[in-house]
């Protein structure tokens, strides 16, 4: 004993005063930073949609109009071309003109300028499909510019309109409301339509289907070759100088940062190779690269993960070092790779530096047919709006984040879902 | 105790009708030596027993006798043990067939994660022992008959090995390799996680295999070595100290060094 009065017990007794204080201390701490990180979380996605849920409705003027076949010049025998080539945008001029009389040039100028160009392009197709309709009087919600869509949606009522839309725009707008003209509709064209200079005519569609096609490339070089490597690095490859060289720079190469894996890209593929710009499979090339380390590592840990009882058992009944890897190892590792490969094309989704380097930053207006074609993905379009002065592009901007995060839940539940299913054959 | 200088097998190391013989046999990891120069003849339908304290070298020299020691790089092997007369060192030689004539059976019970069926059918059909679903329908329930597992698992034969209890693991085990039907069933500490009954159960198997099979066995419990083995061979700091039959070693153990360890002075 010590030449201190107290017993151990109460020595013990004492000192647990403090570890029981700094144990609920640590538990405090851990819960104030869970709850700090989902505060953050539920801040970015309120943010988020709290700016772009408005991108996924789109204002209309609804209203009756006759599809004046003499204005046109053409019949109900003209095929496609002549109707393309006919004047509908002058019709519709006319019509709003009829509708509310504007004075002098200055303000036909404005009337105008509250159509959005896809107005003449809805009632054009409209007739391809039926011809039938010219002389008659049809009933549709003609698409309005950006402007009105931002005025009728945020604006009305308040002060901050006034630098875009004029008293006497105001004016028609309001008529137009009291006569139940002006509506919102769910947003269509943003899900079909490529890229446009026009806010309110721009779309996703291009871009989705740039990133689907970049990510399948991705998927298909990177994912045979990272389980690759990783069999051969931890299975089959003799432990010396070289090897660990290989794996030290393997690591080293997962920690690049991305845009130089762009400036490679644009090197080799598209400078000594001769890979078209711009389209997803050089993306896809440039994501590959980048999206290796990951599934290598990954890989690499789940085999390293499976127990050596299992080789020893399959090596004691004379199987081949084949045969462990193929019949035991690689099943046994092969959820932990998927989940690997799953986490690095979901970087891969959101990447958007190296795309630059290679020319994906364009403005591409036709959705990509296939890999060889000039597109963008999701990101870069995000990068490109999130340019753009006019305030529709800043709504359309959230509106791209909140379905690029959508692909992103939905890609890691796949991943999740996929992985317990594998896991429960075991 | 330090190795001990110019060491010579005490007993009889050799047999008339040796399965396997092991000559000059050593060991190293690496720079380590852990086997010196070990001589021992495994006789054909023998239960032989190899026992020592921790570290002294038995297992290391039970996974010579199928080559498990080749999956660990920096192991290295001199002299030569033949299987039948022939070097299984020979570089002619492939490990493959060789494991599948020099079965194995770990301290741990490890079943694959498959089902009891899969389990035992893994072996012939990667040999191409099964000719056809009922050739191979049978090879698995002669050999979970012959591991006395049969009349347990005969109604889910398709539910997960890793299912069963530790025992009936093991013995899934010892059916998956007899079912490649080998010559030697290599056993390294068999029971060590398994409860009394188990033990009991498998001690009894393994006197059943021996009219088929040649066993070497690696044990910690004297009892066991008692119970089940012909010979026993007495293992010290990687040396062969002694090799005797059985209820010699036990009564009248030649070597001082034996008769410590199997008095319980010290292991």
């Amino acid at each position: 004993m010590t030449n201190t009065s107290l017993s151990t017990r109460e020595k013990v007794e004492k000192s647990m005063v403090r570890r029981r204080a700094a144990e609920k201390r640590f538990r405090t701490y851990g819960m104030a930073s869970v709850l700090f990180g989902l505060l953050c979380l539920v801040g970015l996605f309120g943010d988020i949609i709290n700016k772009g849920a408005s991108a996924f409705r789109q204002t209309v003027i609804q209203t009756e109009i006759l599809i004046d076949a003499d204005f046109l010049g053409i019949n109900k025998k003209a095929d496609d071309q002549e109707i393309r080539n006919a004047d509908f945008e002058g019709l519709i001029k006319q019509h709003f003109k009829a509708m509310v009389q504007p004075q002098g040039r200055g303000e036909r100028r404005q009337l105008y300028s509250m159509i959005s160009a896809g107005a003449a392009w809805q009632l054009q197709e409209a007739v391809i499909a039926d011809p039938s309709l010219l002389g008659k009087k049809l009933s549709v919600n003609l698409i309005a510019d950006d402007d009105v869509d931002q005025w009728f949606k945020h604006d009305r009522g308040t002060e901050l309109h006034n630098n875009r839309m004029s008293e006497t725009q105001v004016k028609w707008l309001e008529q137009w409301i009291d006569q139940d003209m002006l509506k919102t509709q769910f947003n269509t064209l943003f899900f079909v339509n490529g890229d446009s200079r026009e806010p309110e005519l721009a779309g996703i569609r291009g871009a989705i289907t740039g990133t689907f096609l970049t990510l399948l490339v991705t998927f298909l070089l990177s994912f045979p070759i990272g389980v690759a490597a990783a069999i051969y690095l931890e299975e089959f490859a003799p432990r010396n100088k070289i090897t660990e060289f290989v794996e030290i720079n393997i690591n080293n190469l997962a920690a690049v940062p991305s845009i130089t894996f762009g400036l490679l890209g644009l090197a080799i593929f598209i400078n000594i190779f001769g890979v078209a710009r711009s389209t997803p499979l050089v993306g896809g090339l440039v994501l590959t690269l980048m999206t290796l380390p990951t599934i290598i590592i990954s890989g690499r840990a789940a085999i390293k993960a499976v127990p050596p009882s299992i080789r020893e058992a399959a090596f004691g009944l004379g199987a081949s070092k084949m045969q462990v890897v193929f019949h035991h190892v690689l099943p046994l590792a092969l959820p932990g790779m998927l989940t690997g490969t799953i986490i690095g094309m979901a970087q891969a989704l959101g990447e958007t530096a190296p795309l630059l380097m290679i020319g994906m930053v364009a403005f591409v207006v036709d959705v990509p047919g296939f890999i060889n074609d000039p597109s963008t993905v999701l990101p870069v379009q995000i990068f490109l709006w999130s340019d753009s002065p006019e305030r529709a592009f800043m709504e359309r901007t959230s509106g791209a984040i909140m379905v690029l995060l959508g692909f992103l839940v939905t890609m890691n539940t796949a991943a999740v879902m996929l992985r317990r299913r594998l896991e429960r054959r075991w | 105790m330090s190795i001990i200088e110019n060491h010579k097998t005490n007993g009889a190391a050799f047999c008339e009708n040796p399965k396997l013989k092991a000559r000059d046999v050593g060991v190293f990891y690496g720079e380590k030596q852990a086997i010196f120069d070990v001589s021992l003849d495994i006789g054909a339908n023998e239960v032989i027993a190899l026992i020592g304290p921790s570290g002294c070298g038995k297992s290391t020299f039970l996974r010579c006798l199928n080559r498990m020691n080749d999956t660990i790089d920096i192991c290295r092997i001199s002299g030569e043990i033949l299987l039948d007369g022939e070097n299984i060192y020979d570089p002619k030689v492939d490990v493959v067939p060789l494991r599948a004539r020099v079965g194995m059976v770990f301290q741990k019970p490890n079943p694959f994660p498959k089902s009891i069926y899969d389990n035992i059918a893994y072996g012939p059909r990667i040999h191409g022992l099964a000719h056809s679903r009922v050739d191979l329908d049978e090879i698995v329930e002669k050999s979970l008959q012959r591991a006395g597992l049969w009349n347990e698992v005969k109604d889910r034969l398709h539910s997960p090995g890793t299912g069963l209890s530790g025992g009936q693991q093991q013995r899934l085990c010892i059916a998956r390799t007899i079912a490649v039907d080998p010559e030697v069933i290599l056993m390294d500490e068999p029971c060590s996680a398994l409860d009394p009954i188990a033990t009991a159960k498998i001690e009894e198997l393994i006197d059943e295999l021996r009219e088929n099979y040649t066993i070497a066995i690696v044990t910690h419990s004297m009892q066991q070595a008692a119970r089940v083995s012909q010979r026993t061979a007495y293992f010290h700091l990687g040396q062969l100290i002694e090799v005797n039959p059985t209820d010699q070693v036990f009564t009248t153990p030649q070597h001082t060094l034996t008769e410590a360890y199997i008095t319980g002075r010290f292991g």
